[in-house]
């Protein structure tokens, strides 16, 4: 592949020596004839905030579900902190996952209790005696926005108020990594986007890992720092996340890409033929560095007249840009195609031939 | 009616909510235990042991499958050895609460059942233990239900009471059968009948707004 996304993005993050606090080696886990996590290897360091993606039934609930020991595995290893919780008893596994904060997408907090009880019970849980654990509720409830909610009862919130509440009771016995299963899938786009702007401000301010569930690209590009793509209980791509929107391999990530990323029109792309045609159709995919600067004006001066624009975008991930554009090149002179996907291939981005548009103007 | 027969309707009623209060109690510290075994240890449970759930829930159905006259006579020998007679209001209070007890544990099983699973991993999530689910799970959130199971299960012991007559428990029900049925006393007959239907309906309203108060879902 030519790789257009500067070596050092993907081999050497920033924080390459960072420790890391959760591996997992080759871990494997199957329900009856289906292997819900078919080997699956993955680190989470200190400090980021790694999304994990995958179609439904991919295995992210299982994998999410063997960090804190909810479900076990068959085979492989988990560590947690540099500590192995593979084959630990429920009973060893109890103060570990008092290190552990997890919310849910169904919220999971219990209607019987009151927000402030309900944020208190893992500090009742720890054995933390009763003004401490209302200190803490109450400073937690702030944190998230809902001071004034302390007394109510789970069912008279909204989903976007029942989250910060999971949120807070995650957060409350100091846990050293947060899980979330999928927590705003149950949510409007409005609260989706006001609940991870919490998570983003709570990994910044405290400088808590989050390990991040989700079926949905925008969640990832909203707030991770890496993704993790699962595929039918198997790691099939990872990485820093702008570098995955500019460049994904997989097949799985670029259909999960589609909605986040220009796609050439459908109404040209079906009528595109593959062998000859009055233009050729190019994507080009730019990211980093190469993204910057003049190219399509530098592109016409060096070849006038040798493309139109035909649609496409710069997009901003991770404060780096990325971009993605569709362009006619007119076959008129049968060796402008091939000098246009020279030039651009100089500037570093990469170009792939999609088919040739008879219609073109 | 005379002011003998009134001060006799107030001692049978005073009788029937001795027998069914106290067996009701009973039933209630019995019965939720057993529910929170017969769920605990069902497949999935927070203590699974399948072996020791097929052994209870065949206790519990060998006893609901005794109809209520015959475990009455059944357990006299029983009764004899607790209260040291077999007759009597306290005796019956023996028989009403065995047969109530695995009653309200099926109940109370279907509440503490229906808790969601994602509370339980919740709480388990938070390094709880099988006490701590129990304690901040299953019986707070299943707590409108057992209420709820509680008032049946009370309404239906006010009927069994009655029957307990035949072994001399008193109550409204003996009075019912004794002057009203055998010596064809009407009044008493109504009257028993009007204080049954004001303490079943009192249970009931009692029990309604003990589960509007408790029920937060
Ligand atoms: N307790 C279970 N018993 C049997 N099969 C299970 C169980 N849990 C998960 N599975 C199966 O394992 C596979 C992975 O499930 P999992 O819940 O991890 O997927 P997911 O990626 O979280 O999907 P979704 O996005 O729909 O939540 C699925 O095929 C599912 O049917
Ligand atoms: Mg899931």
């Amino acid at each position: 592949m030519d790789s257009f996304v500067p070596a050092s993005a993907i081999t050497a993050p920033p924080d390459e020596a960072a420790e890391e606090i959760v591996r997992l080696t080759d871990v494997k886990r199957r329900f009856g004839a289906t292997p819900a996590l078919d080997g699956i290897s993955l680190t989470v360091r200190k400090g980021e905030i790694l999304g994990i993606i995958g179609r439904s039934g991919a295995g992210k609930s299982t994998l999410i579900r063997c960090l804190n020991g909810l479900e076990q595995v068959d085979s492989g290893d988990i560590h947690i902190e540099g500590r192995r919780i593979t084959g630990l008893s429920e009973k060893e596994l109890q103060p570990l996952r008092r290190r552990i904060g997890m919310i849910f997408q169904h919220f999971n907090l219990l209607s019987a209790k009151t927000v402030a009880e309900n944020v208190a019970l893992p500090l009742k849980i720890e054995g933390a005696g009763k003004t401490e654990r209302l200190k803490r509720a109450g400073e937690l409830l702030e944190l998230v926005g809902l001071s004034d909610k302390a007394r109510a009862y789970p069912s008279s919130l909204s989903g976007g108020q029942k989250q910060r509440v999971g949120i807070a009771r995650a957060l409350a016995a100091r846990p050293a990594l947060l899980l979330s299963d999928e927590a705003t899938s149950a949510l409007d786009p409005e609260t989706t986007r006001s609940i991870l702007a919490l998570l983003k401000d709570i990994n910044s301010k405290l400088g808590l890992t989050i390990l991040l569930i989700t079926h949905e690209m925008e969640v990832v590009r909203g707030i991770a720092d890496r993704v993790a793509v699962i595929d039918a209980g198997r790691n099939v791509e990872e990485g820093q996340v702008w570098s995955v929107f500019a460049d994904p391999q997989a097949a799985i990530t670029q259909s999960l890409l589609s909605g986040s990323r220009p796609q050439l029109p459908e109404h040209i792309a079906a009528r595109l033929s593959p062998k000859s045609g009055a233009a050729q159709i190019l994507s080009i995919d730019m990211a980093g560095s190469a993204a910057q600067g003049a190219l399509f004006a530098d592109l016409s001066q060096a070849l006038p007249q040798s493309f139109c624009l035909v649609h496409g975008g710069i997009d901003h991930i991770q404060d780096q840009p990325v971009a993605r554009f569709f362009i006619a090149v007119p076959t008129r002179d049968a060796a402008l195609p091939e000098k246009v996907q020279q030039f651009l291939k100089a500037r570093g981005a990469r170009v792939e031939v999609l088919g040739y548009d008879p219609d073109h103007a | 009616m005379t002011p003998i027969m009134l001060e006799l309707l107030f001692r049978s009623l005073w009788e029937t909510m001795l027998m069914t209060a106290a067996s009701g109690l009973i039933s209630l510290l019995a019965g939720l235990p057993l529910g929170l075994a017969l769920v605990a240890t069902s497949r999935g449970g927070i203590a699974e042991n399948l072996w020791l759930n097929g052994v209870l829930g065949a206790i519990v159905n060998g006893f609901r499958s005794v109809p209520f006259i015959i475990l009455l006579v059944a357990l006299i020998p029983l009764t004899r050895l607790i209260v040291g007679t077999a007759l009597g209001t306290w005796a019956a209070i023996v028989p009403l609460a065995i047969a109530a007890t695995p009653y309200y544990a099926r109940i109370a099983e279907v509440s503490l059942r229906e808790v969601d699973r994602g509370l339980i991993d919740a709480v388990r999530a938070m390094g709880g233990n099988r006490w701590t689910i129990i304690r901040e799970v299953l019986v707070p959130e299943a707590l409108p239900g057992i209420v709820a199971g509680f008032t049946v299960t009370l309404v239906t012991l006010v009927g069994a009471s009655a029957m307990a007559g035949a072994i001399g428990a008193g109550g409204l029900g003996d009075l019912a059968i004794r002057y009203g049925y055998q010596r064809f006393e009407t009044t008493v007959m109504i009257a028993v009948v009007i204080v049954l239907i004001i303490l079943v309906c009192g249970i009931q309203w009692l029990g309604d707004r003990l589960v509007a108060k408790l029920d937060h879902r």
